[in-house]
């Protein structure tokens, strides 16, 4: 186990270095320059230019920008400072961060219960109507673009019936979260539920399961415990991969709903080119994919025994 | 684990529920069938790929000829329908059924119009994804070793990208952005997903036994890989590839409605959806139409995937 982690460990540092490079690369091959565009209209003194340039060192090799930056996130945790505003981004982050967390949180816990609640039901009752009208209704919302399902919740449960605000306000509250939170995540929802279902109808069949039911055990332990924990492994495994999605997916939702969170950082950094901002995040983003893809796979032992790390 | 347990598609799962409960197919004298064959006696009874095909086949006739199904002009309004929403009932298929837009041009003719953006993005973006995809995978999953290593851990980096935000970034470092810049965004982030699907295809193929009767017939590298590991590998390719290109259509909507996809004067769902957002509370149907449309799209490539995986699949039947 101690082996297998560490061995895993040794893999993510070249995919991590791999994968902030690449969108280092990516960002700073973007035309336009941010520097210039802190000068608006007017035409700037190219002293003052490479002055700035050379200070926020935009003028170094490209591989060479990339070392400090990433030596700077590894050794002092400091990501570096926006380029128009000249905050640091940590502090842009930090006050966004929460934002999105809470969000994404929302849509998981919406996605976990409905969507193994769905699953369940369907699983159980394999080819029966209640199956057939979940499998429909799932497939309608795998269908409908994330930006789709938005404006229809906001049209239908805004404009039309006035149940909830069309935008959250500034104060971010939690009951304002919740339509945004669905539309995030409808999406995985759906994608649950019929894993949920695939995984359940396929186990019901499988003998350990007429074992159990052979030596009399309560029905509702044959489902709740040899039945579900084995049919989690491709659950939680897509979970796992999803925390990262969630919060790269915000970009939309929280456009359409108007939270100030991570979402709106990311659009207004790649259209203004602010590269340092951009990369942090990414660079955050990657790390909890990394990580969390690393728990899946020990999660994995704990749900079923047969697997062992040596 | 072996990794196609970790690509989202690999985890999509199945439409139809498995008919153990139907009696099997009729034991009849004909020969056995191929895998191809007897998917194809399954999918002719699957009304889900009956439904889907009817439509691809609508939204390809509409594709490759837009002016059968209406003389109206996509880019010429007149000012005097200007958001006219109003649909004049009883005449389906004329130029203001379902309203006009901003600039007066007909919504109904931009939205036949504009399937040809949608449906070129999501096949030339699967064809490239699978292609580049399944050659890495195979030699991956192949040769293993040193070469699975290095061209593992390049699959994780782009995989590491968040597919959207990776796809954003790549747009906008281009000035004038035409279908092909679109494809291009998307399939340099989306090969991944076929070439870990593709690789664990091939580590389990490699160990039957017709592939050991190949080798040890004297069969060179490449006619083992063509002829024998590629046909028999290529089932769960197909069936990814089929799910991810609604994904695909979905994917160029959502970047031009964020305005870094596709941009006028192209006419795209995504771009009109886009423009009919500042418009939602005085005329819907401009967001509207193209919503459905571009949902309906994405479900007839969704469900045909399905169909496709419930015949393919013989644990599913």
């Amino acid at each position: 186990m101690g082996r297998y982690v560490v061995r895993r460990l040794l893999q993510m540092i070249p995919v991590f270095i791999g994968t902030t490079l690449l969108i280092f690369l990516m960002v700073y091959s973007l035309p336009g320059d941010p520097v210039a565009g802190l000068f608006g209209d007017k035409a700037a003194n190219p002293a003052t230019v490479a002055k700035i340039r050379h200070d926020l060192g935009l003028d170094l090799p490209i591989l060479q920008q990339y070392w400090n930056y990433m030596s700077g996130i590894v050794l002092h945790f400091d990501f570096g400072n926006q380029i128009a505003s000249g905050r640091p981004v940590t502090d842009v982050l930090g006050d966004a961060f929460p934002v999105t967390l809470q969000l994404a949180a929302l849509a998981f816990a919406f996605e976990l219960i409905f969507g193994i609640g769905l699953g369940v039901i369907a699983g159980l009752r394999a080819g029966r109507l209640a199956d057939n009208a979940i499998l429909i209704f799932t497939l309608l919302i795998i269908s409908v673009p994330v930006f789709v399902l938005g404006f229809i919740i906001k049209m239908v449960f805004a404009f039309e019936l006035g149940w909830i605000a069309p935008n959250v306000s500034n104060d971010q509250l939690l009951s304002e979260m919740i339509a945004p939170a669905v539309v995030l995540g409808g999406l995985s929802l759906a994608y649950v539920a019929r894993l949920t279902r695939t995984s359940m109808a396929e186990n019901l069949r499988a003998d350990y399961m007429r074992t159990a039911v052979a030596k009399g055990l309560p029905r509702r332990r044959v489902i709740g415990v040899h039945l579900m924990r084995n049919s989690m492994i491709p659950v939680v495994t897509f979970l796992g991969t999803d925390i990262g999605a969630l919060m790269g997916g915000a970009v939309v939702t929280e456009g359409i709903f108007n939270v100030k969170g991570v979402g709106g950082i990311i659009y207004e950094s790649i259209i203004r080119r602010e590269g340092t901002t951009l990369v942090g995040l990414v660079t955050v983003l990657v790390l909890v994919y990394l990580v969390t893809s690393l728990l899946i796979d020990l999660l994995y032992a704990v749900l079923d025994p047969r697997i062992r790390y040596a | 684990m072996p990794d196609v347990t970790k690509t989202v598609a690999a985890v999509e799962d199945a439409v139809a529920p498995p008919s153990a409960a139907q009696p099997a197919p009729a034991k009849n004298k004909d020969k056995a069938r191929s895998l191809w064959g007897d998917a194809w006696q399954d999918l002719r009874r699957n009304p889900y790929f009956l439904v889907s095909s009817v439509l691809i086949f609508i939204l390809l006739v509409i594709t490759a000829f837009p002016s059968l199904f209406t003389s109206a002009s996509p880019t010429v309004g007149d000012l005097v329908h200007h958001f006219n929403g109003k649909p004049e009932l009883g005449k389906v298929g004329s130029e203001g059924w379902l309203g006009y837009d901003g600039q007066g041009r007909s919504v109904y003719a931009r939205l036949i119009y504009g399937t040809r953006a949608s449906v070129i993005v999501g096949i030339c973006v699967t064809l490239i994804v699978t292609v580049i995809g399944s050659i890495m995978g195979m030699i991956a999953g192949y040769f293993g070793g040193v070469v699975d290593a290095v061209l593992s851990r390049i699959t994780d980096i782009f995989f590491g990208i968040p597919f959207l935000l990776g796809a954003m970034v790549v747009l906008q470092s281009f000035t004038e952005r035409t279908v092909w810049v679109v494809v291009f965004a998307l399939a340099f982030l989306g090969w991944t997903q076929i070439t870990r699907v593709m690789r664990g295809a091939v580590i389990t193929i490699k160990q039957a036994d017709y592939v050991h009767a190949a080798k040890a017939l004297g069969a060179g590298t490449g006619r083992i890989l063509l002829r024998h590991i590629m046909p028999n590998a290529m089932a769960p390719v197909i069936v990814v590839a089929t799910i991810a290109l609604g994904g695909y259509i979905s994917a160029e909507a959502t970047l031009s409605y964020l305005g870094l996809g596709l941009s006028s004067p192209t006419i795209s769902w995504g771009v009109d959806i886009s423009a009919g957002v500042n418009q939602i509370r005085v005329a819907q149907h401009i967001l509207l139409y193209p919503s459905i449309m571009l949902s309906l799209t994405v479900l007839a490539f969704i469900m045909l995937g399905e169909a496709v995986r419930n015949a393919l699949d013989p644990k599913l039947r």
